[in-house]
């Protein structure tokens, strides 16, 4: 019974918000809101919307963001895998890119900003000994008007992304084979993988890339951190006009959330078009037997692109880590004058609301979303239907759909409802993100299951809950740990929903950390940072050292 | 089974937000039994960390006295604060709104006061603590951008606009006098001179300050806009604006996002002159390690912009009570004294020092205003703010010509 209710509630929690959202945001569009009076459809919004200056400037950059950290980070993560996969640098790096994975976006952006800025850790390093500055160079970097900063921003953290949704898609791909084969039939490491591995694997992570695509062309976080100013990103200037003072500039804002709509539109038409186009060539090269096999450039490029990307993060992190202990810290100086503790203590009193907020919001989130994705998953059992490509597409929408298009609706209907920044409110909006990623990272290990174990204990007259507590959850405990950890991390990252959702009543250590960005004090900025990257790995040390300890006595459970 | 479990918070929480009871500061031990157990939430900037900690302390010593619970909610522009109230309004939420108290002047104020979204009448000249403040001396306690403040705002603290420079870098003798000085000296030392991006508040009254230097008749600016007249009027503070950018720090093409952000800026050597609207800013930078021992302030001789800033209370706070507790509190000798010692924060009085009892004027007297700090004599004049329309024409202005980069 309960199995039953299992797809349905999945289905309506993840897509109710996101319709009810998109509705509440496309009728003030046309000019239907009538808490503000607006009763009639119009078309004046969209008008206003296109006087506004510059607007096709921040979609543009938009766009641009989307497709090209899309397809950066792809073609690293292609390049790499081809080159590397199975060699022991690959594993040594595979290690040492995952845990970006669990770092929140905008921690990876102040890394970035505090690394690559003209007073930035790579100044200082090479000042001014190397460079002759004693002053950083008037240099505009950080902030740029073509977005550079911010991409590379986005292309570090969806470089660990894709990496691993390709690593859990090789398996199938049979990749050491085809290798095998290209390679006896005289193709380079690279130009073999791209023509025999890559198009199973790229099937299997093309709504990853999905995602990534209206992530990037729609994010608020790092596009603040890091993008330009003059103008922003489309995003960003839509959630300034949400909070104007002046209530008509909701109509505008919700007529721009529709451009935003329709920008990740065309950014995912272009993807699919330069997929037609890179599949084409690649089969032109296929069939002209072009076996590239002086491919070193491409190998070690891709190893420097990987390499550079986690770097830069762990380098910018690790420079935010002594800015929080900073006294007087100028430039040139590699380190600073004096350390102290007193960001520390000024600021941690400060951290323990916007924590326990993080915490109880990203728990229950994640609790809520596993029970969810473990009953679709029951149930998929009992009928023996597996989710198809229509169910899964369903499953990633909200990935898909940017944030601010729906956030803004569903923002206009809590506030009616009297709900707005209220715990309740604030978890439904974080389930809907975490839900997508709990059932994707659930459905594997769960398939894997060998089901004997289930007709065992069925023979020995276990009842089906008795079988699923005693049998099931434990021995999956690993996979189910690593869903909350996993979820968890997704919901500590989430910036947006939370900033809208929680009205700044409802605080979490990345809204605060995005809030503070502006004040550009780095040393309190470093104290956050540090909070945004143990909550994440917290959780992942938990999923590791948990099952270790459990099953300690269980020679079979061992990994 | 979502749907009604929704539906049934939100009966409870519509049922939780009864409407408040009237409260008169005249019955004050009234109002202080009532506030016993509220939580305030005080929408304030949120953009730096001296006042975020000053904050905390009034927390704790709003907990200690009065029982009261101070949430500083953080904003990156108060103009999200007035927006939550006017959609409380529209959406006819007249009491248990999420605002109960709000830092604010300029046009903030005037646009709350002016759709009547304060608590009113005045209720700030009735508060304890308002025998204290110096209103004969400071026009600008009951006169707020040209708008009578009529007692819908408690004052809370001065603010006037001071330059700050790195007496290790650049010479006293060089300081420039006025706008256009400043303009000419940016000319000669490209790419140290910046401004926050409008419509941050520094930054558009770093605007004004130009603005009533540049106007032809000043008098204008204390009245409301002109529209037929503004481009005129304002053509000379745009050709300053285009000319400066030029020379600015990453040729105009972007901007520091604050007041605070300009201090690392010139800590790096990145800028050579910042300002702000503290006077004290320096020396309390200096204080948190932020700035080196040798900067110093500097300001106009002929004058720089002054006003004050305020705490207002929505007209449908959930806290009244609670509120007007925490407005007499931050108005209160030991909360301004606190407030003005630059390891605090530095923010200047808005109490008469010669009004207070011996014991808190002793308090005062043995402030030591840091080292960067100019005393009240070298501070200069005091420029009258424009009306507040003028702000946002401007703001306006600028995001037409400059938000799409060069």
């Amino acid at each position: 019974m309960l199995t039953r209710l299992g797809p349905p509630l999945t289905i309506f929690l993840l897509t109710g918000p996101l319709l009810f959202g998109l509705a509440g945001t496309l009728l003030p569009a046309f000019g239907f809101l009538p808490v503000l009076g607006g009763m009639e459809f119009t078309l004046r919004h969209f008008e206003a919307l296109f006087d506004a200056p510059a607007i096709w400037a921040s979609a543009g950059i938009s766009l641009a963001a989307g497709l090209l950290t899309a397809a950066t980070s792809l073609l690293v993560v292609m390049v790499f895998v081809a080159a590397w996969a199975g060699t022991p640098l690959f594993a040594r790096i595979q290690h040492m890119v995952s845990p970006l994975l669990s770092l929140p976006h905008a921690a990876a952006a102040f890394a970035l900003a505090f690394l690559i800025a003209p007073s930035g850790l790579l100044a200082r390093l090479i000042s001014p000994e190397l460079t002759g500055w004693h002053r950083p160079p008037d240099l505009l970097i950080v902030h740029d008007p073509m977005g550079l900063a911010m991409m590379a921003g986005l292309v570090a953290k969806e470089i660990p992304f894709l990496m691993l949704m390709t690593l859990a898609a090789l398996p199938q791909a049979r990749a050491v084979e085809t290798r095998r084969l290209t390679t006896a039939l005289g193709y380079g490491r690279v130009a073999g993988f791209v023509y025999g591995t890559w198009p199973i694997v790229y099937r299997q992570i093309r709504l990853p890339v999905f995602a990534v695509i209206a992530f990037a062309t729609s994010v608020v976080d790092v596009a603040v951190i890091l993008g330009p100013t003059r103008p922003a990103p489309l995003a960003v200037r839509l959630v300034e006009w949400m909070s104007d003072p002046e209530l008509s500039f909701r109509y505008l804002a919700s007529a721009g959330a529709v451009l935003q709509l329709a920008v990740t539109g065309v950014a995912l038409a272009s993807w699919l078009a330069l997929e037609k186009l890179a599949a084409a060539l690649t089969r032109r090269a296929a069939g002209r037997g072009r076996r590239l096999r002086r491919d070193a450039l491409a190998r070690y490029a891709a190893l420097m692109g990987m390499l550079a990307s986690a770097l830069a993060v762990f380098a910018g992190l690790a420079a935010l880590a002594v800015w929080s202990f900073a006294g007087l810290w100028q430039f040139p100086d590699v380190l600073p004058q004096n350390l102290t503790l007193k960001s520390w203590v000024r600021t941690l009193p400060r951290t323990a609301e916007p924590l326990l907020t993080t915490l109880l919001v990203g728990l229950a989130a994640t609790f809520i979303a596993a029970v969810l994705a473990i009953l679709c998953l029951m149930r998929e059992d009992e009928t023996g239907r597996r989710a198809g490509q229509g169910a899964l597409a369903l499953i990633y929408l909200p990935l898909v759909v940017p944030q601010v298009a729906f956030i803004f609706g569903l923002q206009f209907l809590l506030i009616m409802g009297d709900l707005l920044a209220t715990l309740p409110a604030l978890i439904l909006a974080h389930l809907v993100f975490v839900m997508p990623y709990a059932y994707l990272s659930l459905k594997d290990p769960w398939r894997a299951f060998d089901k004997r174990y289930d007709w065992l204990a069925a023979g020995l007259g276990k009842s089906r809950w008795q079988r699923f507590f005693h049998v099931r959850l434990p021995m999956m405990l690993r996979a189910i740990l690593t869903l909350l950890a996993i979820g968890f991390s997704v919901s500590v990252g989430l910036y947006l929903p939370t900033v809208l959702i929680g009205a700044g009543r409802l605080t979490t250590i990345t809204t605060e950390a995005v809030a503070l960005a502006s004040g550009g004090n780095p040393r309190i900025i470093g104290v956050y940072a540090f909070f945004q990257m143990l909550l994440p790995a917290t959780g992942f040390a938990v999923a590791t050292l948990v099952p270790a300890l459990i099953f300690r006595r269980f020679h079979g459970m061992r990994v | 089974m979502l749907k009604s479990t929704l539906a049934a918070a939100a009966l409870l929480l519509s049922a939780l937000a009864v409407r408040a009871e009237p409260v008169d500061p005249a019955d004050w031990d009234g109002v202080l039994a009532e506030a016993r157990g509220q939580t305030v939430y005080l929408n304030a900037w949120g953009g730096s960390e001296n006042i975020n900690a000053y904050l905390e302390w009034a927390n704790g010593e709003l907990k200690e006295r009065f029982g009261v619970t101070l949430v500083h909610v953080k904003l990156d522009d108060t103009a999200n604060a007035v927006a939550k109230v006017v959609a409380e309004k529209a959406a006819g939420r007249d009491a248990g709104g999420s605002v109960d108290l709000i830092w604010i002047n300029g046009e903030n104020f005037a646009a709350m006061k002016q759709r009547g979204l304060l608590l009113s009448p005045g209720w700030a000249e009735s508060l304890p603590n308002w025998q204290y403040v110096d209103h004969e001396n400071k026009p600008t306690i009951r006169t707020d951008f040209t708008i009578p403040v009529e007692g819908q705002a408690a004052p809370w603290g001065m603010a006037k606009l001071v330059f700050f420079y790195d007496t290790a870098r650049m010479d006293k003798a060089d300081l420039p006098k006025n706008a256009a000085d400043l303009l000419a000296w940016a000319e000669e030392n490209p790419g140290r001179f910046s401004y926050p991006q409008p419509p941050d508040f520094i930054g558009s009254s770093f605007l004004k300050q130009v603005l009533i230097e540049k106007i032809e008749d000043p008098s204008l600016l204390q009245k409301p806009v002109d529209d037929e007249a503004f481009v005129d009027v304002t053509e000379p503070l745009f050709t300053y604006l285009d000319r400066l950018h030029e020379v600015a720090w990453r040729s105009g093409r972007t901007f520091p996002e604050n007041y605070p952000a300009m201090k690392q800026l010139l800590a790096d050597g990145e800028l050579e002159i910042i300002f702000a609207f503290n006077p004290a800013e320096a020396s309390s930078a200096i204080a948190n390690g932020e700035l080196p021992d040798t900067v110093r302030s500097f300001t106009f001789p002929e004058g720089t912009l002054a006003n004050t800033h305020f705490l207002a209370i929505p007209y449908n706070a959930s806290a009244m009570a609670g509120a007007l507790v925490t407005a007499n509190f931050l108005m209160s000798p030991d909360a301004q004294a606190h407030k003005q010692d630059p390891k605090v924060w530095g923010d200047p009085t808005v109490l008469a020092v010669d009004k207070l009892p011996e014991e808190a004027r002793a308090r005062f007297a043995a402030l030591d205003l840091g080292i960067a700090t100019l005393s009240p004599a070298e501070l200069g004049p005091a420029l009258a703010e424009p009306h507040p329309s003028w702000m946002e024409r401007i703001e306006e202005e600028w995001k037409r010509r400059y938000t799409a980069g060069n």
